[in-house]
């Protein structure tokens, strides 16, 4: 089950023709494909693309219904190497998936799917994790396109174009042979908007129909000699019909006006932060109707060469307003112009950051700065900011971290008492929830190299005396982690420990089921124990623990893993539901029950202000959002004692790190019981005639002695 | 160019407060009043607990065209900011956000940051300094805590933040289309009205401000206390008594009047400065008051500790409440509270040792609640009246003595560092042993000699830095 469900907004997925659709730009993009088409659509998730799933797996009956085959794929490569349909077959088909990582995953299949060309229409619709938000390297899709000759599109963060533009990517993908990427930024993929729908189409050719009657043509298969001719066939016939589409159907636009001494040439996607930028230099308006003219590249590559030399012609200078680096488009541009024959200077990374998202704020310097070289008239006058108001260490940073009641705190938190009598441990760690392991409070994990690769990123350690441990999640595991980790470990002997976080879903990208998760949805086989599949490729010492909120066993069974003289890999799993997941799933449940009077528990931890004395060891090895601090109540003494919100939802940690840590007295746990049955009020009116007698001359005795 | 109808709303604060549901409001009330508006976020990684973004624009939509609107909040160009936590306002300031044309809506209660949480002693960040930046950078700043308005009317605090905005007249809008926004959304209808009410008017000032009372002195209650506050009022300065009241009222309480009245002895023994005493009758008092066994089961099993986690965890009259507590006394802390030889001697045999140590290996889950827990508490906490036999009586007043002896030898300065450097013993187990360890290093680094008031302050400050004793270490070798 995902973190957020679109089943209401999927109705807007059936509109018809003029019929005016409101909604996210994820939504837009589903939409925009039922118009063209599509006959497959398939994906991976992760951020910004993961609702982008999310909308794909709630909108599923609705593609079934309409012929087209929808599946979750197994990693980014697997989705890639999908597009093999659309290569014999006129097939119009979709995969999404984050960018840059998943195009790195998918690459294999990516260069494969670019060589041989395309028959039916190919989109590879991204989600750039780039900027703010972003939780990835910083580097560029463009570099891909350009090595493996696939065009790229980047279109204004503006519902219509957007959708005019996946409609578009397929015939450009047709017209060329060629496959499309179509990349959208953070924000766009979550910016409302609305435009004018079309009725949804059915594919003219189903997967199932393309089945039956199989083409084959070894022309398109990458293999001498077919390879040799696949790369001229690029440049002499792919190529040259691309450039013909885009400049045909006018992907790219202009803004602003038309004559003038200088211009600027922009990406699509952060077209709007320019005309900010403009627009508070008072050079444009809230409609994008600038005092200059702008060249707006829908498409990023290739570039439309005789485009740019009349957009460039008779102007002294143009700003390229490219983000991130390097600087792909400023260099193509030179290489245009110079070939052009013409003059124009070109600017770009010298007038604005080097690196680093391009805001508004940012943009709007740059121009400023270009301005006041090739027009200086129009260049405003230099503004000297404010003061600021605060320094930066007034604000604490709020680092992510893990869920109120997550398991894989209690993990960490065993990992950090078994470190305090073996020694600092080196740990490989994965991508997923687990990397918050790194930041405070637990401060666990040295490298990490990639989705699933926390074992193989461990391989290079042959301990003698202590054992390295590798972290992978369970989606990291099913994505990749059980051979490049696991069965990599098992053929080359190794001596480490994997810790394989089993939390029932693919946590860190919204909560997607994967194979061995719990639930059991339609359509789906899930289920499958990781434990079998580890020894499945011949793994000898696994344990699975059952509730990794059991801190005192977790520590001793890694102690166990990290001290035992048994030689070989060896893979802990650590299960217990991820709580996010599980909130979601009890919550409205819970409410059920208690409305029809049923009896429920409610379990809470707390902590006594009396007797905690303000040393937050227990925040240090747990480090729960729940568990925070507020002022000591005691005049005397100065430290903030620790404190259980309401939001705690009893998982029990901090009871069990106080435990097996010795740590202090002052935590509780409360049983809090709605609808009590008539043994429990029994149980409790005898309970509180005792203790409540006793507590009474206690009280009353307390009282005679005191102050 | 044309006048700026544009209006933007940058909404900060933190994953699972509810700022896309606020967010969300916002566009569909604009576009309800013939605005086009666009809304964008950045969730992901932001959602786990992290600071996020949300951000809206709107235009009327009285053009044909279709408007450029922007993504992000640009500095300098945002008209409202909503924070719903007092650091997410101090952030929106820190980007630029905040300008003086700036309406800042922001909740002035504190979600704490891991940072601040984490410090052994006390690291929070500074309230007052954001809260005079709001007001000096903001063209207007409502403040007030959202969190407690949301508890006293049963909400959450994105409505309160919605209630706020419609009251603040930033927006050129009715308050009826803001509460119909929230009647679309068509979600806990009822609760979100009354948080929007609540917000509506503490933002137009309707709504009194919390007071702060500050903790009162305690007055006696007995002749024994009439007798204690009158020697308190004879004997000590002025700027002491709050602290000796507290401290006295606290060890009639742990232990009995005698013990109060030793408390004053000593404390009248330390002659200075007015600071200087009610620093020590800080100290003295909690070093005291230190927790054994016995105290820890006194405090465990009050009337009043039971009437405060009722209300602490919320329960109705009609729910039941089981307390569990999570208790580990080792072997040390059980020999502690055994009659001083005998605690020694199991202490010092190696064989008493490895035949008890096993049976206080394991936490114990002790139900407060039940007969049995509670009559053993009960009795555990009837061990006060031979608290003066027990082994950790005898080391701690040996160490208390031994500390006041140095306090009174000092020269002024470093006798008030000294006596602030108990701050550093707290805790239990492991904590208390890490806690006495620095305190012991800072005391024999005293004894050396050469180290002056200042020193001793850096000292102990080093020593509250780090779990792992780094810093003190660095700082002694310096």
């Amino acid at each position: 089950m995902a973190e957020r469900s679109f089943k209401a907004e999927i109705e807007r997925l059936k509109l018809g023709e003029g019929e005016t659709f409101h909604g996210e730009g994820i939504l837009a993009v589903t939409k925009a494909l039922l118009e063209s088409g599509v006959a497959y659509v398939g994906g991976y998730q992760g951020s910004p693309i993961s609702h982008l799933m999310d909308v794909f797996s709630d909108a599923s009956e609705l593609m079934a219904g309409l012929g087209v085959h929808f599946e979750s794929s197994a990693s980014e490569a697997t989705a890639a190497a999908m597009l093999a349909a659309s290569v014999n077959y006129p097939l119009r088909g979709a995969v999404a998936w984050k960018s840059v990582v998943g195009t790195n995953v998918a690459s294999d299949a990516l260069s494969n799917v670019a060589s041989g060309g395309v028959t039916g229409g190919a989109l590879i619709i991204l989600g750039e994790d780039y900027g703010e938000g972003s939780s990835i390297m910083q580097e560029r899709t463009h570099a891909f396109a350009m090595k493996s000759q696939m065009w790229l599109l980047d279109p204004r963060p503006s519902l219509p174009v957007i959708v005019d533009m996946v409609q578009k990517g397929f015939e450009l993908s047709e017209a060329s042979n060629t496959p499309v990427m179509l990349e959208l930024r953070v924000r766009a993929c979550h910016v409302t908007g609305s435009f004018t729908a079309r009725d949804n189409r059915r594919p003219p050719l189903t997967v199932a129909e393309a089945a039956d009657a199989p083409v084959r043509d070894t022309d398109r298969i990458v293999l001498p000699p077919a390879n040799f001719l696949h790369e001229v066939e690029k440049i002499e016939k792919r190529w040259p019909a691309g450039i013909d589409f885009i400049r045909r159907n006018a992907l790219n636009e202009h803004f602003g006006t038309e004559d003038d001494d200088i211009g600027i040439i922009v990406q699509g996607g952060i077209f709007n932060s320019l005309n900010r930028g403009l627009e508070l230099l008072d050079l444009s308006d809230a409609y994008g109707n600038a005092s200059l003219p702008i060249y707006v590249l829908n498409v990023t590559y290739p570039l439309i060469p005789d485009e740019v030399r009349d957009f460039c012609a008779g102007k002294r200078a143009v700003l390229v307003v490219e983000e991130g680096q390097p600087e792909f488009i400023e260099h193509e541009l030179n290489t245009l112009i110079r070939r052009a024959g013409l003059d124009t200077t070109v600017c770009g990374k010298d007038v604005l950051p080097r690196a680093g998202e391009y805001t508004a704020d940012a943009i709007r310097e740059g121009v400023s700065k270009f301005l006041r070289q090739h027009a200086p008239g129009r260049a405003p006058a230099a503004q000297s900011a404010p003061p600021p108001a605060l320094s930066p260490a007034s604000v604490p940073q709020r680092p992510a971290g893990f869920c109120t009641g997550c398991p894989e705190r209690p993990i960490f938190s065993a990992m950090k008492l078994v470190q305090k009598e073996i020694g600092e441990l080196h740990v490989s760690a994965d991508i997923g929830c687990h990397l918050f392991s790194i930041l405070p409070p637990f401060h666990i994990g040295n490298t990490t190299m990639g989705y699933g690769l926390g074992t193989a990123g461990a391989s290079a350690f042959k301990p003698e005396g202590k054992r390295a441990v590798a972290i992978m999640g369970d989606g990291g595991f099913w994505h990749n982690g059980l051979t490049s980790g696991i069965g990599n470990a098992v053929f080359n002997q190794d001596d480490n420990l994997t810790i394989i976080v089993d939390n029932g879903y693919s946590a860190a990208t919204g909560g997607q089921d994967i194979l061995s998760s719990r639930a059991k949805p339609p359509h789906r086989k899930t289920n499958n124990p990781i434990e079998r599949a580890v020894r499945g490729v011949g793994i000898a010492w696994a344990r699975t623990r059952t509730r990794t909120y059991d801190v005192a066993g977790m520590r001793d069974t890694i102690r166990e893993a990290l001290t035992s003289p048994e030689k070989g890999p060896k893979v802990l799993i650590a299960q217990s539901e991820c709580q996010l997941n599980r909130q979601r799933r009890l919550k409205p449940q819970i409410a059920r029950a208690l409305k029809s009077g049923q009896r429920v528990v409610r379990e809470r931890f707390g902590v006594d202000p009396d007797t905690c004395t303000g040393d937050h060891s227990c925040i240090r090895l747990s480090g729960c959002p729940s568990l925070s601090i507020r002022t000591n109540p005691d005049p005397l003494r100065q430290d903030p004692v620790a404190h259980v919100e309401n939001s705690c939802v009893g998982c029990g940690v901090c009871g069990e790190v106080s435990h097996a840590a010795i740590l202090c007295p002052s935590f509780y746990k409360a049983r809090i019981i709605s609808n009590p049955s008539r043994g429990d009020r029994i149980r409790h009116r005898m309970r509180q005639w005792v203790i409540g007698f006793l507590q009474r001359h206690d009280e009353r005795k307390l009282a005679a002695r005191a102050f | 160019m044309t006048g700026r109808e544009r209006i933007t709303i940058a909404v900060l604060g933190l994953g699972g407060q509810g700022g896309g549901v606020l967010a969300n409001w916002i566009v569909q009330l604009a576009e309800a009043c013939g605005y086009i508006a666009q809304g964008t976020s950045v969730p992901g990684v932001a959602q786990r607990t992290g600071a996020t973004v949300y951000y809206v624009e709107m235009i009327p939509a009285d053009t044909a065209d279709a408007p450029v609107l922007a993504l992000m909040p640009v500095p300098g160009d945002v008209d409202i900011v909503v924070a719903s936590e007092l650091m997410e306002a101090g952030r929106a300031i820190l980007r630029g956000f905040v300008s003086k044309d700036t309406l800042l809506i922001g909740s002035t209660h504190r979600v704490y940051a891991i940072s601040e949480k984490t410090a052994m002693g006390d690291g929070r960040a500074s309230n007052d300094r954001i809260l005079a930046a709001a007001q000096e950078r903001a063209g207007r700043f409502i403040g007030f805590d959202m969190e407690s308005t949301a508890d006293a009317n049963g909400s959450v605090i994105s409505s309160i933040m919605f209630g706020a905005l419609a009251g603040s007249g930033g927006l050129p809008f009715q308050r009826e289309a803001f509460e119909n926004a929230i009647r679309a959304g068509g979600k806990a209808i009822d609760a979100n009205l009354r948080g929007f009410a609540a917000g509506f008017d503490a933002a137009q000032g309707k709504l009194d401000a919390a007071e702060t009372s500050d903790t009162e002195r305690p007055e006696p209650t007995s002749e024994a206390g009439r007798a204690l506050a009158q020697r308190i009022e004879r004997a000590l300065p002025q700027e002491a008594h709050a602290f000796a009241f507290e401290g006295v009222r606290r060890l009639i309480d742990y232990q009995d009047r005698r013990y109060a009245e030793l408390y004053l002895d000593r404390l009248e023994a330390l002659a200075g400065t007015g600071e200087f005493v009610a620093e020590a009758a800080r100290h003295l008092a909690l070093w005291m008051s230190y927790e054994d066994t016995i105290r820890v089961a006194a405090l465990k099993i009050r009337r009043s500790r039971f009437a405060r986690v009722r209300e602490e965890v919320k329960a109705q009259d009609d729910q039941i409440v089981q307390l569990t507590e999570y208790l580990h006394p080792r072997l040390e802390e059980i020999c502690e509270t055994l009659p001083a030889a005998i605690g020694r001697r199991v202490l010092a045999s190696k064989r008493m040792q490895r035949l008890l140590k096993p049976l206080f290996a394991k936490g114990r889950h002790v139900e407060t609640t039940s007969l049995r827990w509670f009559l053993a508490l009960q009795a555990l906490a009837g061990w006060r009246r031979w608290r003066r036999g027990t082994l950790r009586y005898a080391i701690e007043q040996a160490r208390i003595e031994d500390w006041l002896a140095l306090v009174r030898a000092a020269e002024p300065a470093s006798a008030l560092e000294l006596v602030k450097c108990q701050r550093l013993i707290k805790g239990y187990g492991d904590t208390f042993e890490r806690g006495l360890r620095s305190f012991g290093l800072i005391v024999d680094r005293y004894r050396q000699g050469g180290i002056d008031a200042a020193g001793i302050a850096r000292l102990r400050e080093a020593a509250l830095a780090d779990e792992d004793g780094k810093a003190l270490a660095a700082a002694l070798a310096a």
